[in-house]
């Protein structure tokens, strides 16, 4: 079964329609890439799925029950995380802290206001190792707005990975890096969605046609192509919607 | 272990602070300041940690007040019999109680509507406190006496001394519990859903469940400071719910530092003294009170607390004694000029012919007198002016990391 189903799902603001009749399957552990051009409704396609926005119509499934118009925080602790596009953290609280915040529910403690985190073993040892996976671990005091750009990215992501999501959807992760940092950052990706369901928007071709399984493409909030990767290349729509962009050609995937 | 020994200490100091400060003034001021450092604290439980700006606050603290009174009056009835020492807490429950009702439709958003509905409560309350006469007494409010009851080891609670204590048991245990609370899961996404309360849901939690939670939290230690203030007080009237002192205890949170555990403490200590002396000497305490509030929102956002947390710095570079001369030069004009703009606006407000400032003599209504006053407040404020630089000069060095310093 897919662990999320996406049926005639639309949005539209006021007069506009954003997302139009969007049919999507994800399987379980498959790496899937969105891709399209700028204001297609990629981002809006994730507010929805994530419960910040509220959908027009059609229906989302996440492991056959639907969430479409659940709150965000109820979508989170069904197992679908996300990170944000533009840098989404916790501005005043110190790098450690944002971290371990985004530990706190997966690892049970809800509202708790009976446990002393300081003595949380497991939940600062989990910390400290995800901080070490992000390289943020020699930033750990800093208050988290006072990061580098590329450094708050790494942090974007390391919160929407910590709680151990079956599905994650990443929003441009890797948008504004130099080449070092992006390659950096796609070999965490790598590494923290392995066996997970991994849901991606990205710009960079390469990337995406390196880690997906499969890819969509949105232009004007419909999905024209979804196919794995070879066969998005040859895609005559995907050539026309992306005149004037290179997508990389070769047979080398 | 560091923590733990601040904590023995404090214990500490706060036993044996009436053995420095014996006489009923003193006594009186510290029970004052007892109960304003558990109201501030718990303030700032919404504000500092939680973003929410409530200009209502008092609504909780009068509310268990009138509660706790109320409870006292039982025990002298001989409805029933509970030691005074338990009082605060009745105040406590119902100070929560409140807070539940009043937060489950006020803590939906923070910003803007939550000021506004706190502000719209308070208003509501303070008004029913003068409408529901059998509750709030009317005018008059209710009072009660707290001698009655079973004694507590020997204590009747006559003296002051004794309420002393009581208060401070009752205010160690109440900081020691919400600094507690801010190192709890709870404590800790309070400080999150302020920063950014969006990216709260997405990491599974509801930042409006987060938001009532300390909400209630803040009205339950609100509700004991007011209950601790029926005890020493034993009354209320509407004053203790109504916006002054809802306003007043921003005014300590703000002015101590709302982004320091400590920050309310040290504003609740210094207004309460500030109120107690100036009140003494001026009938205007009021308007220098605000013009301290306006000064510390425009020179020092982060507080008194904020202030000296600056010097950290200076302070690991061994470089304190660097800023000492240059803060003399600057303190001390100063000093004159808000002296003799105090002198000018007392002068203008005093109703006699001579006026006696500092044991200097004027004569109110002459122009001499006024010529001098503007004549010292020109030449400090220049020397004000002028110290500055050097000032700012010495600050820098004192914060700079030169090789071979240890930071
Ligand atoms: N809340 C909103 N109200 C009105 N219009 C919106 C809203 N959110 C998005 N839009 C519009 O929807 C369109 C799609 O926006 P979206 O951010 O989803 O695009 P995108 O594919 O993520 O683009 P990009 O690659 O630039 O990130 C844009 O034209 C945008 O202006
Ligand atoms: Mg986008």
């Amino acid at each position: 079964m897919s662990l999320l189903q996406l049926q005639g799902l639309s949005k539209q603001f006021g007069d506009t329609k954003i997302i139009r009749d969007v049919n999507l399957e994800i399987q379980p552990g498959e790496k899937h890439a969105i891709i399209g051009p700028n204001g297609a409704g990629k981002s809006t396609l994730f507010h929805l799925i994530s419960g910040r926005y509220h959908v027009s119509s059609g229906s989302i499934l996440f492991k056959g029950s639907p969430i479409h118009n659940r709150s965000p925080f109820e979508i989170t602790r069904l197992g679908l995380a996300r990170s944000f596009q533009v840098t989404n953290i916790f501005p005043l609280l110190s790098v450690f802290e944002n971290v371990r915040c985004a530990l706190l529910w997966s690892m049970g403690y809800r509202y708790s206001f009976w446990h002393l985190l300081g003595k949380a073993r497991a939940l600062n040892t989990r910390t400290e190792e995800l901080l070490e996976e992000i390289g943020l671990h020699a930033r750990r005091n800093l208050p988290a707005g006072e990061l580098a750009y590329a450094e708050q990215r790494a942090l974007e992501l390391g919160i929407a990975i910590a709680s151990g999501a079956e599905m994650i959807l990443l929003d441009e992760p890797v948008a504004g890096m130099s080449h070092t940092e992006a390659t950096n950052a796609v070999a965490l990706i790598r590494k923290v969605t392995a066996g997970k369901t991994l849901i991606m928007v990205e710009h960079d071709m390469n990337i995406v046609f390196d880690l997906a399984d499969r890819i969509s493409v949105l232009v004007y909030g419909e999905i024209i192509a979804s196919d794995v990767p070879s066969k998005i290349r040859g895609n005559p729509r995907v050539q026309e919607a992306y005149l004037g962009e290179v997508v990389p050609g070769g047979s080398d995937a | 272990m560091f923590k733990f020994a601040i904590w023995i200490i404090f214990a500490i100091v706060i036993v044996l602070l009436p053995q420095f400060f014996s006489s009923l003034l003193s006594v009186s001021i510290l029970n004052q300041m007892a109960i304003a450092i558990v109201f501030a604290l718990s303030y700032n439980m919404l504000l500092g940690q939680g973003g929410m700006l409530s200009f209502g606050h008092a609504v909780y603290f009068g509310l268990g007040g009138f509660m706790a009174v109320h409870a006292l009056l039982g025990i002298e009835d001989g409805n029933y019999s509970f030691s005074v020492t338990l009082i605060p807490l009745v105040g406590g429950l119902f100070g929560l109680l409140a807070a539940l009702f009043i937060g489950s439709f006020s803590t939906h958003k923070a910003g803007t509507v939550f000021a506004m509905i706190s502000l719209g409560v308070g208003e509501l309350i303070a008004a029913s406190s003068l409408i529901l006469v059998s509750f709030f007494g009317g005018e008059a409010g209710v009072s009660g006496d707290r001698t009655y009851g079973p004694t507590f080891f020997g204590y009747d609670f006559a003296q002051d001394l004794q309420v002393y204590y009581l208060a401070a048991a009752w205010m160690f245990i109440a900081t020691l519990a919400m600094y507690l609370f801010t190192q709890t899961p709870a404590g800790r996404m309070a400080n999150a859903v302020r920063d950014n309360p969006e990216r709260a849901e997405f990491i599974g939690y509801s930042a409006r469940r987060v938001r009532l939670i300390s909400f209630v939290m803040a009205g339950f230690f609100a509700g004991i400071a007011g209950g601790l203030f029926a005890v020493n007080y034993e009354i209320l009237t509407e004053q203790n719910l109504n916006a002054v002192t809802s306003g007043n205890v921003l005014l300590m949170a703000y002015i101590g530092g709302l982004g320091f555990f400590i920050g309310p403490m040290v504003g609740a200590v210094v207004l309460t003294l500030v109120n107690s002396v100036l009140s003494h000497y001026t009938t205007l305490w009021m308007l220098y009170l605000g013009i301290m509030f306006v000064l510390t929102v425009m020179f020092l956002p982060s507080g008194l607390t904020g202030f000296l947390m600056m010097h950290r710095t200076p302070w690991h570079l061994g470089k304190i004694r660097l800023l000492i001369k240059p803060y003399i030069v600057t303190a001390i004009p100063g000093a004159v000029f808000a002296l003799s703009l105090v002198a000018m606006v007392e002068m203008a407000h005093t109703s006699e012919a001579e006026f006696v400032f500092l044991g200097a003599s004027f004569n109110s209504s002459g122009p001499m007198s006024w010529g001098v006053l503007v004549a010292i407040a020109l030449a400090s404020f220049i020397a004000l002016r002028r110290s500055l630089p050097q000032l700012r000069e010495a600050w820098a060095q004192a914060n700079a990391i030169e090789t071979g310093d240890q930071p």
